[in-house]
């Protein structure tokens, strides 16, 4: 088995969550080859190389990847023959640039993989997680995204792979970037954050969301994240959304502050360790899912719980 | 210009699914059917283009049973003009195969937008769209919050993990909706009187030179493992003696 892993980076630093890819890869057995797709990203390359597992580092440096076009990166990708299993993050690079690759390769794909049963047997999560499928592939490739928090991550060291350079596919010359705008943050990445503190449409405003549980994530070093009907009431950015359409967390701690708990929320929050919901409604469906649940008005339990903890 | 708008059926987003007992599958006899939430958003703004005197027509395709028929006339009467249905069975078809039988009805039609929602609620593939752009060769603006057509390019802003990223894209382009794209209107009853007498034409996937055979096999299907009842704490006090001492979380 030869399994291609895609590098999640910004050109500066390798993502967190291709160690829990790698951890994937380990799981299905056989050489792992990384892949970094970037522009002047020799650093990712070189952090790629220590990654425990980790047999050779492709770089491929060319101005084309510099922003992850999923119509250059693709290309790549499909250039790159002799792999068995072609890895990615289920983020949101993962999932724009994979699913073209395996098109290219005219293999069919899975997605969000969050067991490995075999080499080509998987299972993953289908109706926003209310059930669980086993899937096997029949194709010569199997092309598959990870759900990162399935998985525990490899170390970032003790690894010393070679790194290689990889030819360039070049500009597929049917897209452009033009812009970002990147949300900056100094709280932990909501993915891989051991405690999140989420906020609902009970929070009432974004002003009382910041005043409310900014105190409750700072004190426990927690991530913020959100429900779809407080960033659609515009407390929040969308990029803080937990759930079926946003983010996927499963961290040790989660604390629902006035979120009810919709499918679609529940699906990104489900596998968490522990989960708390503080909710004014004793009815709330969050109340199902949750370890502790505390009835009352947000705006005085959660300064409370602040203060004592 | 032409827009093609891809559709699709599935189970309303408000059903808890049950799993079957015999784990072939989900349970969706007698259950509520609807149109997949993604896909209304990428036919209402395609009307909102139509609207804007960017779009000339809008052609509806959906690729299912017969009854996906009901949501091509719901898309109808939001304001498409014409639809396709491609009769498949389901169960064979895998995100490629649609993206192969999408192909060819661009190739058919010469839509220069395609939009698609970004992934369907049941089998949250997420992938459709993206295949299509390459089997295209195609440009793909993928879980688009905001879409901007200027001449012969179209700009699109995309959710990304970190915030919003912006890319231009050639036309024919594919776009993919995120939820955030726009609120769906709710369609008039003299809209939906309307929708029975726009055209909706039948094929097959045959029509389109392919075979509806994924090659990924479902083994089976389970329900998630439950979660162990919680309790009702009374306190702010419990609470945090709870999490320090029987969680150990804090």
């Amino acid at each position: 088995m030869s399994i291609l892993v895609i590098a999640e980076h910004d050109n500066k630093a390798l993502n967190a969550a291709t160690l829990n890819v790698v951890a994937a890869a380990q799981k299905i057995g056989g050489d792992i080859t990384v892949l970094v797709a970037g522009s002047g990203a020799q650093a990712v390359a070189d952090q790629a190389a220590k990654v425990a597992g980790v047999s050779k580092v492709l770089l491929a440096d060319d101005a084309a990847y510099a922003n992850q076009l999923a119509e250059n990166v693709a290309k790549l990708v499909a250039s790159l023959s002799g792999y068995t299993h072609i890895l990615a993050a289920s983020t949101t690079t993962g999932k724009n640039v994979l699913p073209r690759a395996a098109a290219l390769l005219d293999v069919s794909m899975i997605t969000d993989i969050i067991a490995v049963e075999g080499p080509k047997t998987f299972k993953r999560p289908i109706y926003a997680g209310n059930a669980i499928a086993t899937v096997e592939s029949g194709e010569s490739v199997v092309v598959a995204t990870v759900r990162g928090t399935a998985f525990d991550a490899v170390a970032n060291d003790g690894g010393s792979a070679a790194v290689e350079a990889a030819a360039s596919t070049g500009d597929a010359g049917i897209s452009k970037f033009v812009s970002e705008e990147i949300v900056k943050s100094e709280r932990p990445e909501l993915t891989a954050a051991r405690i999140v503190v989420s906020g609902g449409r009970g929070v009432g405003s974004g002003e009382n969301y910041h005043t409310v549980l900014d105190p409750l994530a700072d004190k426990l070093g927690a991530a913020q994240g959100a429900s779809r009907a407080a960033v659609d009431a515009g407390f929040v950015p969308n990029d803080m959304q937990v759930g079926q359409t946003g983010k996927i967390v499963a961290p040790e701690l989660y604390i629902a502050v006035g979120i009810s708990g919709a499918i679609q929320h529940l699906a990104g929050m489900k596998e968490s360790k522990v989960i708390v919901a503080i909710n004014k409604d004793e009815e709330a469906p969050i109340n199902a899912v949750a370890d502790y649940w505390l009835v009352g008005d947000l705006n005085t339990v959660v300064p409370e719980l602040v203060s004592k903890i | 210009m032409k827009a093609l708008v891809a559709v699709k059926r599935v189970v309303d987003a408000n059903v808890k699914v049950r799993v079957k007992p015999d784990n072939s599958g989900v349970d969706l006899t007698n259950v509520k059917m609807s149109i997949n939430p993604f896909c209304e958003i990428a036919v209402e703004e395609a009307v909102r283009l139509k609207e804007k005197g960017t779009v000339s027509e809008i052609v509806v395709v959906s690729i299912g049973p017969k009854e996906a028929q009901e949501q091509i006339r719901s898309s109808m009467a939001l304001g498409a003009d014409r639809g396709i249905l491609v009769e498949a069975d389901d169960s064979q078809l895998g995100a490629l195969e649609v993206a192969k039988i999408l192909k060819g009805v661009v190739e058919a039609e010469q839509p220069q937008l395609i939009l698609l929602g970004k992934q369907a609620i049941d089998d949250d593939s997420n992938q459709v769209g993206q295949m299509l752009g390459a089997l295209l060769g195609a440009g793909q603006g993928t879980f688009a919050s905001e879409v901007k057509v200027e001449g012969d390019k179209v700009q699109v802003t995309r959710e990304i993990d970190g915030g919003l990223q912006t890319v231009e894209l050639g036309l024919p382009a594919i776009i993919t909706t995120d939820l955030r794209l726009n609120e769906p209107r709710y369609a008039a009853l003299p809209n939906i009187m309307k929708a029975r007498k726009k055209p909706l034409d039948t094929k097959s996937p045959a029509d389109y030179g392919v075979s509806p055979a994924t090659k990924l096999k479902t083994v089976k299907v389970e329900a998630p493992a439950e979660r162990k009842a919680g309790v009702q704490v009374k306190s702010v006090d419990e609470l945090v003696e709870k999490l320090k001492n029987e969680a150990k979380v804090i």
